[in-house]
C-alpha cells in the first residue's frame, strides 16, 4: 500500500509540473516573450555564470583548506616524500591555470553578454597570441616532465643489492607473503607445484628456498631498502600501500617488482596521527573479482633492530612443513636440514 | 564512381518519390542520413538512461552502504541480497556495464553516430552519405550489438563484470567470477558487432567528406564540426581494428584453449595448462584503441562546441587554423600515448618515461584549444542559448578534467593516483562530462534542423544549470577522495582504516548523482514533447553561417529541393565590419559583400566569376 502512495505522489508531482510547464508556455506565447528571443533570460544566465564561479571557487577553497588533513594522507616512504612534492608542485601550477582560465571563461561570458545594437569584434586570428600559448605551456610542461622523469628514474632504478627481499603474491582474495630468510634470497617457484599446503608453489630443488619463511602480515624495517617481488597466481591484482605511495600490478606469469625505503615506523605513525590503532595497510588496486574490496593486509614497520630480532625468530616454512623434505633432491637434503633449521627446536 | 552516380540519380528524383516510401524504408531500414542520425540519437538516449541509471544504483551502494535496498528487488531480483544489500558481484557488473555503455554506446555511437551522420552531408553540401546502404548497415550492426549487450544484462550469471577494460585473465576465466562466463561472451560478441558498425560508419564519413563536398567547399572552408568528425573517423578506422584483434584473441583464449593472454595460472584448485601468454599484451592492444577512444568521444564534442561558441558569440572562431592544427596534433598524438594507462602494470620503466613525455605533449594542443575558445568569447556578443551554455560548460569541465591529466600523465605522480578516485574524477570530467555536454549542446543546437521544431528554452536553462552544478557536485569531490588514496571499483571501504573516512562526502556525491540523473528527465521530456508539440522552427534560428541552415525547415530526401548551393567563403564570417547583418552565409559570394570584404577577399571575386562561367560546362559533362 505504501508503494502505491509513493507512485501516486510521484504521478501527482509530475502532473503538476506538466501543468506549470503548459501554463508558463501559454503565458509566454500570449505575452510574445518567445519572439523577442534574447533579453531577460540572457541577463539572468550571464549573472548566474558569475554566481556559479564565485560559489564554485568559494566551496573549493573552503573545503580544500578546512579538510586538508583528511584528504592529504601521511607519507611514510622516502620516494613518497618526493612524489608528494611533485604532486603539490603540479597542483600549484595547474591550480593557477585552473583559476585564471575559469575567471576568464565566466567573466567573459558575463561581460560580453548580448547587448542590443552592439556588434562583436571581428577577430579571427593572431599568430603571436597562438605562439604564446603554445610556447608557454610547452615550457612549463617540459619542466614538469623533466622533474617527473628524474623521480621516476630513481624510483624504478635497480634495487640496492642488500635490499630486504619480500615476495608478495596475489590470489583471489588474499595476499601471501614470503621472506627471503637468512640468505635474503626468495627462492624459485613453479605454479604447477602449488597444492593445498604449498600455496606458493615453492620449488624445493632450489636451495634458496630452504630458509624462506612465510608470514601472515608484512613486516618491514624502517630506513632500509625493501624489494617487493610481486606476482599473482590467478588474475591481475595490484599491490597498493597508500602511505608508502606505492603501487605495482601483480601479473600472473610475469613477476614485477618495486623497491622503496619506509621511513616511519608504525609506532611513530601512531604518535604522529594521534591514533593508537593506526596501521599501515596493503590493498588491492586492480579489479580482481567479487571480493576485490577486501584484500587487506596489515603492514608493520619496525625499527631496524626490532626487525632483525623479529626476522631471526621466524621459522622457515620447510621446518614447519617437514613433509616437503621429500621434494628436496637427495644431494641437497643435508643442506636443507641445516638452513631450514629443522633440528634446532622441534 | 558508381556511388557518385547513384547519389546523382537520387538528386534528380529526390522529392518525387518520397511519398512512395513505405514506413519500413522511411523509418526503419532507411538509407537517409538524417533518419539514421535520429536512429543513432534515440538509441543513444535509451542507452544513456540505462547507463546513467546503473550509476545511480551503484552510487546508492557507495553513498549509503548500510541502506536497505530491498525496495529495488522488483527491479533487480536476486541481485539484492536477502539482507537487503546490493550483491558485490552485481556491483562490479553495474560498474562495468556503466563504463561500457557510456563509452561505446552513448558517447561513441550516440555522439559520432548522430552528428557525423546528420551534419556531414548537410554542412558540406551533399545529398547524402557516400554510401547510404553502408550507413544503414552501420546503424543496424549497432542495433544488433545493442540487443546482444542488452540481453547480457538479464543473464543468470550476470553481465560482464571485470571493469569496462575487461582485462584478462579475470575476463578470460569463467571460474574467476560469474560475470566472466556467458556475460563476457556476449560482451565480446556485442563489441565485435559494435566495431563493425563503427568501421562502416567511419569509412563512410571519411569518404563523404573527401569526395562529396559541394562546389567551393574546400578543406579550408569546412566548419570545425566537419574537421572534427573527419579526424574522429580517421582515429576510429585506425584504432578500432586493434580492439577487434584484442577481442578476437580474448575469444580464442576463452573458448579455444590458446594462451595469448594467459600464463602460469592456478585457479579454482587447479593449475591451467596455459603458458607463455601475457596479460600485458591485452592491455597494450586494448589501450591502443582505448586511448584514441577518448578522443573519438571528445573531438566531435569539441567540434560541435567550436561551431556553437562561434555562432552564439557572434564572432569568428579564434584561430581557425590553429584549431585544425591542434586537432591534427591530437589525432596523431592520440596513437602514441596509450601506455600511460599502464605505468604500474609491470611495463618497462623506460617505456613509461617515453610515454610520460608523449602524454604531456598532448596537453599542448588541448591548451591551445581552450585559449582559443576563451579568445572567441572575448569581445563577443554572447547569446545564451541552451546549446551555448552547454558549450561554455564543456570548456569548463574540459579545463578541470584536462588539468588533472597533467598529474596522471606524470608517471611518478601516477604511482599513487593510479586506479584511485582521482582518475575517476579526471576522466569523468574531461571525457564523460565534456563529451556529454557536447552531445547535449549539439542536440539543443541542431534540434530545429532535425525535427523542424524548437526545444523549449526555459527547460533547457533549467536542465543546463542542474546538470552543470550536478556534474561538479559529483566529480569535483572525487578529487579529494582520490588524493586520499581511495581505490576505484571498491564495493565498500569498511575493510580498510585508510579508506574509512569521507562517508559524508560519498553520501553527498551519491545524492548529487541521483538528482543529476533525474534532472536529465527534464531534457527527455523537452526532447520528446518538442518533437511533436514544439514551436515550429524558423529556417535559421541561430543566425548561423553554415549550409544546413539553407535547407527547408524539414529537409527531405536529398536535403536541398533544387540545386546544391555553392560555397564561397569560410563558415565564420560573424560580425564582419561593414556587413549589414552580423552573419554572412557561406553561400554568399564575395561579389555581393563588397562593403565587408577584406583585401584578399576582393581578389576572390574574379575567381568566383570564372568559376560560375564554367559551371554550366561541368553540369553538362555529367550528361544525364
Amino acid at each position: 500500500m505504501f508503494g502505491f502512495y509513493i507512485v501516486l505522489a510521484i504521478f501527482l508531482v509530475l502532473a503538476i509540473l506538466l501543468l506549470i510547464f503548459r501554463v508558463s508556455r501559454l503565458i509566454s506565447i500570449v505575452k510574445g516573450s518567445d519572439e523577442k528571443s534574447i533579453t531577460g533570460s540572457n541577463e539572468v544566465n550571464a549573472i548566474l555564470m558569475v554566481v556559479f564561479m564565485v560559489l564554485f571557487f568559494g566551496l573549493m577553497a573552503w573545503y580544500s583548506y578546512a579538510y586538508f588533513d583528511s584528504y592529504d594522507p601521511p607519507v611514510a616512504s622516502d620516494h613518497g616524500v618526493l612524489t608528494d612534492k611533485l604532486f603539490w608542485r603540479t597542483m600549484w601550477i595547474t591550480g593557477i591555470v585552473f583559476i585564471i582560465t575559469h575567471i576568464l571563461l565566466f567573466v567573459f561570458a558575463y561581460k560580453y553578454r548580448y547587448r542590443e545594437n552592439h556588434r562583436a569584434e571581428f577577430y579571427p586570428h593572431n599568430n603571436k597570441l597562438e605562439l604564446l600559448w603554445t610556447g608557454v605551456p610547452a615550457i612549463v610542461l617540459t619542466w614538469l616532465v623533466i622533474s617527473g622523469f628524474a623521480a621516476w628514474s630513481d624510483i624504478t632504478s635497480k634495487a640496492p643489492e642488500d635490499a630486504e627481499q619480500i615476495e608478495i603474491t596475489g590470489q583471489q582474495f588474499a595476499w601471501l607473503i614470503r621472506y627471503g630468510g637468512m640468505d635474503n634470497e626468495v627462492g624459485a617457484y613453479d605454479y604447477r607445484l602449488i597444492d593445498a599446503t604449498n600455496q606458493l608453489g615453492v620449488d624445493f630443488t632450489d636451495k634458496n628456498n630452504f630458509d624462506d619463511f612465510e608470514n601472515i602480515s608484512i613486516v618491514l624495517p624502517k630506513g632500509r631498502p625493501v624489494l617487493l617481488k610481486i606476482r599473482a597466481k590467478d588474475v591481475l591484482h595490484s599491490v597498493y600501500m597508500p602511505h608508502m605511495r606505492l603501487k605495482m600490478d601483480a601479473v600472473p606469469g610475469m613477476p614485477t617488482q618495486f623497491w622503496f625505503v619506509p621511513n616511519k615506523t608504525t609506532e611513530e605513525m601512531r604518535i604522529e596521527e594521534n591514533n593508537p590503532e593506526f596501521n599501515f595497510e596493503l590493498a588491492c588496486a586492480e579489479i580482481c573479482g567479487t571480493s576485490h574490496f577486501a584484500m587487506r593486509k596489515v603492514v608493520t614497520v619496525l625499527e631496524p633492530e626490532e626487525y632483525d630480532k623479529w626476522k631471526a625468530e621466524q621459522k622457515s616454512w620447510l621446518s614447519k612443513n617437514p613433509d616437503y623434505m621429500s621434494q628436496v633432491p637427495e644431494n641437497l637434503r643435508e643442506l636443507a636440514v641445516v638452513t631450514a633449521g629443522i633440528n634446532e627446536s622441534n | 564512381m558508381a556511388t557518385a552516380t547513384n547519389i546523382d540519380a537520387h538528386a534528380h528524383d529526390d522529392h518525387d518519390h518520397e511519398h512512395h516510401e513505405t514506413f519500413i524504408t522511411k523509418y526503419i531500414f532507411s538509407i537517409d542520413h538524417k533518419t539514421i542520425a535520429k536512429q543513432f540519437l534515440i538509441t543513444g538516449i535509451l542507452w544513456a538512461i540505462i547507463g546513467a541509471g546503473f550509476s545511480a544504483i551503484f552510487r546508492l551502494q557507495l553513498g549509503f552502504p548500510e541502506a536497505d535496498l530491498s525496495w529495488l528487488r522488483p527491479l533487480l531480483g536476486k541481485w539484492i541480497q536477502p539482507e537487503g544489500s546490493l550483491d558485490p558481484q552485481f556491483y562490479l557488473a553495474l560498474v562495468t556495464m556503466h563504463g561500457t555503455i557510456m563509452v561505446f554506446f552513448v558517447l561513441t555511437a550516440g555522439l559520432s553516430g548522430t552528428f557525423s551522420n546528420f551534419l556531414i552531408p548537410l554542412q558540406i553540401g551533399a545529398r547524402d552519405m557516400a554510401s547510404g546502404f553502408m550507413n544503414m548497415l552501420s546503424y543496424w550492426f549497432f542495433f544488433l550489438s545493442s540487443v546482444i549487450m542488452f540481453i547480457s544484462l538479464f543473464l543468470e550469471t550476470g553481465p560482464a563484470s571485470g571493469g569496462w577494460v575487461v582485462y584478462p585473465p579475470l575476463s578470460a576465466l569463467p571460474q574467476a567470477m560469474d560475470g566472466s562466463g556467458l556475460g563476457m561472451t556476449l560482451w565480446l560478441v556485442a563489441i565485435v558487432f559494435f566495431i563493425v558498425s563503427s568501421l562502416l560508419g567511419g569509412i563512410n564519413y571519411i569518404t563523404t567528406i573527401i569526395n562529396l563536398r559541394t562546389k567551393g567547399m574546400t578543406f579550408s572552408r569546412l566548419p570545425l564540426t566537419i574537421w572534427s568528425f573527419f579526424l574522429t573517423a580517421v582515429i576510429g578506422v585506425l584504432s578500432f581494428p586493434v580492439l577487434f584483434a584484442a577481442a578476437l584473441l580474448l575469444v580464442m583464449d576463452r573458448s579455444f584453449g590458446t594462451s595469448f593472454y594467459l600464463s602460469e595460472i592456478y585457479i579454482g584448485g587447479e593449475a591451467l595448462p596455459n603458458v607463455g601468454g601475457s596479460p600485458i599484451l591485452y592491455q597494450h592492444l586494448f589501450w591502443f584503441l582505448g586511448h584514441p577512444e577518448v578522443y573519438i568521444v571528445l573531438l566531435p564534442a569539441l567540434g560541435i562546441t567550436s561551431e556553437i561558441i562561434a555562432t552564439n558569440s557572434r564572432k569568428p572562431i579564434f584561430g581557425y587554423k590553429a584549431m585544425i592544427i591542434s586537432m591534427l596534433g591530437i589525432t596523431v598524438l592520440s596513437f602514441v600515448v596509450w601506455a600511460h594507462h599502464m605505468f604500474v602494470s609491470g611495463l618497462s620503466p623506460f617505456l613509461g618515461s617515453i610515454f610520460m613525455f608523449l602524454t604531456l605533449i598532448i596537453a599542448i594542443p588541448s591548451a591551445v584549444k581552450v585559449f582559443n575558445y576563451l579568445t572567441t568569447l572575448w569581445r563577443g556578443n554572447i547569446i545564451f542559448t541552451p546549446a551555448m551554455m552547454f558549450s561554455i560548460g564543456l570548456v569548463s569541465v574540459f579545463i578541470s578534467g584536462g588539468i588533472t591529466g597533467i598529474f596522471l600523465g606524470n608517471s611518478a605522480i601516477d604511482i599513487q593516483l593510479h586506479d584511485t578516485y582521482f582518475v575517476v574524477a579526471h576522466f569523468h570530467l574531461v571525457m564523460g562530462a565534456a563529451s556529454s555536454f557536447g552531445l547535449l549542446a549539439g542536440v539543443y543546437h541542431w534540434f530545429p534542423k532535425m525535427f523542424g521544431r524548437m526545444l523549449d528554452r526555459k527547460l533547457g536553462y533549467i536542465h543546463f544549470w542542474l546538470t552543470f552544478i550536478g556534474i561538479y557536485a559529483v566529480f569535483f569531490p572525487m578529487h579529494y577522495i582520490g588524493i586520499a588514496g581511495f581505490p576505484r571499483r571498491y564495493y565498500s571501504f569498511t575493510n580498510f582504516d585508510a579508506f574509512s573516512g569521507f562517508t559524508d562526502l560519498n553520501a553527498f556525491i551519491s545524492v548529487a548523482a541521483i538528482l543529476t540523473f533525474f534532472g536529465q528527465f527534464i531534457f527527455l521530456f523537452n526532447f520528446f514533447y518538442s518533437i511533436f508539440r514544439g514551436k515550429k522552427a524558423p529556417l535559421n534560428p541561430w543566425k548561423s553561417n553554415t549550409l544546413e541552415w539553407t535547407t527547408p525547415r524539414v529537409p527531405g530526401h536529398g536535403n536541398w529541393p533544387g540545386e546544391i548551393p555553392t560555397v564561397y567563403r569560410w563558415p565564420y564570417d560573424y560580425s564582419k565590419p561593414g556587413a549589414p547583418e552580423d552573419f554572412i552565409l557561406q553561400t554568399v559570394p564575395f561579389s555581393e559583400t563588397m562593403d565587408s570584404n577584406l583585401p584578399h577577399e576582393n581578389d576572390m571575386i574574379a575567381i568566383e566569376k570564372e568559376e560560375s562561367a564554367s559551371e554550366i560546362v561541368i553540369d553538362g559533362s555529367k550528361g544525364h
